[in-house]
């Protein structure tokens, strides 16, 4: 696990300085970034209309209350974009460039240090917006909001992230030994696509297949219907135990894949 | 006890095998042939408190490989290494608060910023307070004749001015030992004296141990006085460099110019001659006859100018190298 040090803070903090300095250095590329932000959520509330309407109901689940699983996959897709994507393609460079001896002769968790290297700003407005979302699906389906719920839902949101982080790193970790695996990355991010509706809208088969091998259900339904208040605690705990589950298992992986390391010949 | 101390260390990589064009490519892609390779052959060595070794080699004779199990990068087949009192492989805070390595093929700072934000970065990785970490950041630039270069983004360095942040880089934390992998490569020879003097300065200010890999001969001959020689994996010489000369040289190259031409069979009783351009001769005259040699050379023929010098290392431990394959 992360080994927390006193100056934990101070380091992630210079970490993130220094890659919010990086993307600074282009100013020209900034102006593309934030149009491209702009365009992707213009984009994804138009698809939004077409498929939702207020009269719809998806696998038992109605406008509104979709609208908050979409918010939930909204603030993923934010997250990705802010730390997994440029953190874990990262490793996939450091390994065919041998660079990862650098980040492995640090006295800091590897794992850390890879996982949060980078904060990419541009998916802040995505998570924002994922957040909005959230806030306006809950706000209409008129479910009963209290600390509980909040604290429940706040639980269920961060082990979905956990989970999420999870896939993406053992997938990135798999690169020690085939060096090359951003198409596994890419078919991961587009099965995820999967999570922007109820796990319930579909078959049963695929139902099965989405909580049980990929887990999408506790990325993105099981935490909605906690906030909607809807979720068992059977499966509140079931949730925060897979994940926690999965964070360790990373953790194990990765260091079992370090000792097959071989560090790219200078 | 030794800083560093290595015994039996062995490595053994599989390397998979394909052979040229379509076919093999085919072949390769659904079953790949593999093959044991020994990268490093049972090595001991020991190193002490403030030696600076050089450690040679030909390409693929096993020194990357070598430094990366000492650094506890890569996990030996086979042997034991200490390092500080530490075991590489495992990787300790402490152990790794304690060394660096190098790389002058490979770059830890960040590309786009000014070497400055990497060094602030090493610093709260090191936990270094911002006093200590500019204190020492003065030190070092003082040293190696850095300023307004650390405010500018690498991308925009010289190569020269790169490896001196490298440097500056890789040592913030004021590591014991140090293991550089060619850190002069590629660079003109100014800043290579300049990275030599640093490197022999540091040693003596910090009484660091430096385990260092070059092709340069210069950067050996000038900061160590020992060296281990590596050849297919085995240590091949570990000694002074002055013993490694003399066992690999028992000759003296001896430069003549005439003031006229002279032809070449006249030299031949004198030793090997290793270039004839008429009134320019170097000739290759064991120690032992040099003097008597001399002498008669200065007798018989119209000298205009003399030198003696010591055949050029590389040439000498190329020789050897090749003597070794075959």
């Amino acid at each position: 696990m992360f080994n927390k040090k006193p100056h934990f803070v101070r380091i992630v903090s210079s970490f993130w300085a220094s890659s919010i300095a990086s993307e600074l250095e282009y100013r020209f590329n900034i102006i593309i970034e934030i149009l491209s932000v702009i365009g992707n959520l213009a984009g994804s509330l138009f698809t939004l209309s077409l498929f939702y309407g207020p009269n719809n109901n998806l696998g038992g689940w109605n406008w509104y209350s979709s609208i908050v699983i979409l918010g939930i996959y909204t603030f993923l897709e934010g997250f990705t974009t802010t730390f997994l994507q440029p953190n874990l393609s990262r490793i996939v460079r450091h390994v065919q460039n041998g660079t990862l001896d650098f980040v492995l002769l640090k006295p800091v968790d590897s794992q850390l240090w890879l996982s949060l290297r980078i904060f990419s700003p541009w998916g802040i407005p995505t998570m924002l917006s994922g957040l909005i979302l959230i806030s306006f699906g809950l706000n209409f389906s008129n479910s009963e909001i209290s600390i509980k719920i909040i604290l429940i839902s706040s639980l269920m949101l961060i082990s979905s992230l956990l989970i999420l982080y999870s896939l993406w790193f053992l997938i990135a970790s798999t690169s020690i030994w085939f060096v090359r695996v951003w198409n596994a990355n890419e078919v991961l991010r587009s099965t995820l696509v999967a999570g922007r509706y109820p796990i319930t809208a579909y078959p049963d088969s695929l139902r099965k297949v989405f909580t049980f091998i990929v887990p999408i259900a506790f990325l993105t339904t099981f935490p909605a219907e906690a906030m909607l208040n809807l979720l068992s605690l059977k499966y509140i705990l079931f949730s925060l135990l897979i994940s926690l589950s999965f964070l360790y298992i990373t953790t194990k992986f990765w260091n079992y894949a370090l000792r097959f390391y071989t560090s790219a010949s200078s | 006890m030794s800083k560093i101390s290595v015994r039996s260390l062995t490595k053994n990589f599989l390397i998979t095998e394909k052979v040229p064009g379509i076919k093999g490519t085919i072949k390769h892609f659904f079953k790949r042939r593999r093959r044991k390779v020994v990268a490093v052959d049972q090595v001991n060595f020991d190193i002490e408190h403030g030696e600076i070794v050089g450690f040679i080699g030909s390409n693929g004779a096993g020194k990357t490989t070598t430094l990366k199990m000492l650094c506890g990068l890569i996990h030996p087949s086979s042997g034991s290494i200490n390092v500080a009192g530490y075991q590489p492989i495992r990787r300790q805070r402490n152990f790794l608060s304690q060394i660096t390595l190098v790389m002058g093929q490979k770059q830890q700072l960040i590309w786009d910023l000014p070497p400055l934000d990497s060094l602030r970065v090493n610093a709260a990785v090191y936990g270094l307070s911002n006093k200590e970490a500019n204190k020492r950041i003065d030190e070092l630039a003082s040293m190696l004749d850095l300023s307004s270069e650390l405010s500018r983004p690498v991308r925009k360095l010289s190569l020269g001015e790169r490896m001196k942040a490298e440097l500056m880089a890789a040592l913030l934390h004021r590591p014991s030992v140090l293991f550089l992998d060619e850190p002069t490569l590629g660079l003109d020879i100014n800043s290579q004296i300049r990275v030599r003097q640093f490197l022999s300065e540091y040693n003596n200010k910090y009484g660091a141990t430096i385990l260092l890999t070059s092709h340069y001969m210069g950067d050996i001959t000038s900061l160590c006085k020992r060296v281990l020689l590596i050849h297919r994996g085995n240590i091949f010489h570990d000694g002074s460099l002055i013993q490694l000369t003399q066992k690999l040289a028992p000759s003296r190259c001896v430069k003549i110019e005439l003031t006229e031409p002279i032809p070449e069979d006249s030299f031949r009783p004198f030793g090997e001659i290793l270039q004839y351009k008429g009134h320019l001769i170097r000739l290759l005259i064991p120690r032992s006859e040099l003097a008597l040699n001399l002498s008669s050379l200065l007798d018989k023929f119209p000298v205009k100018d003399l030198e003696v010098t010591d055949p050029p290392i590389e040439e000498t431990i190329g020789k050897l190298l090749k003597a070794g394959t075959t």
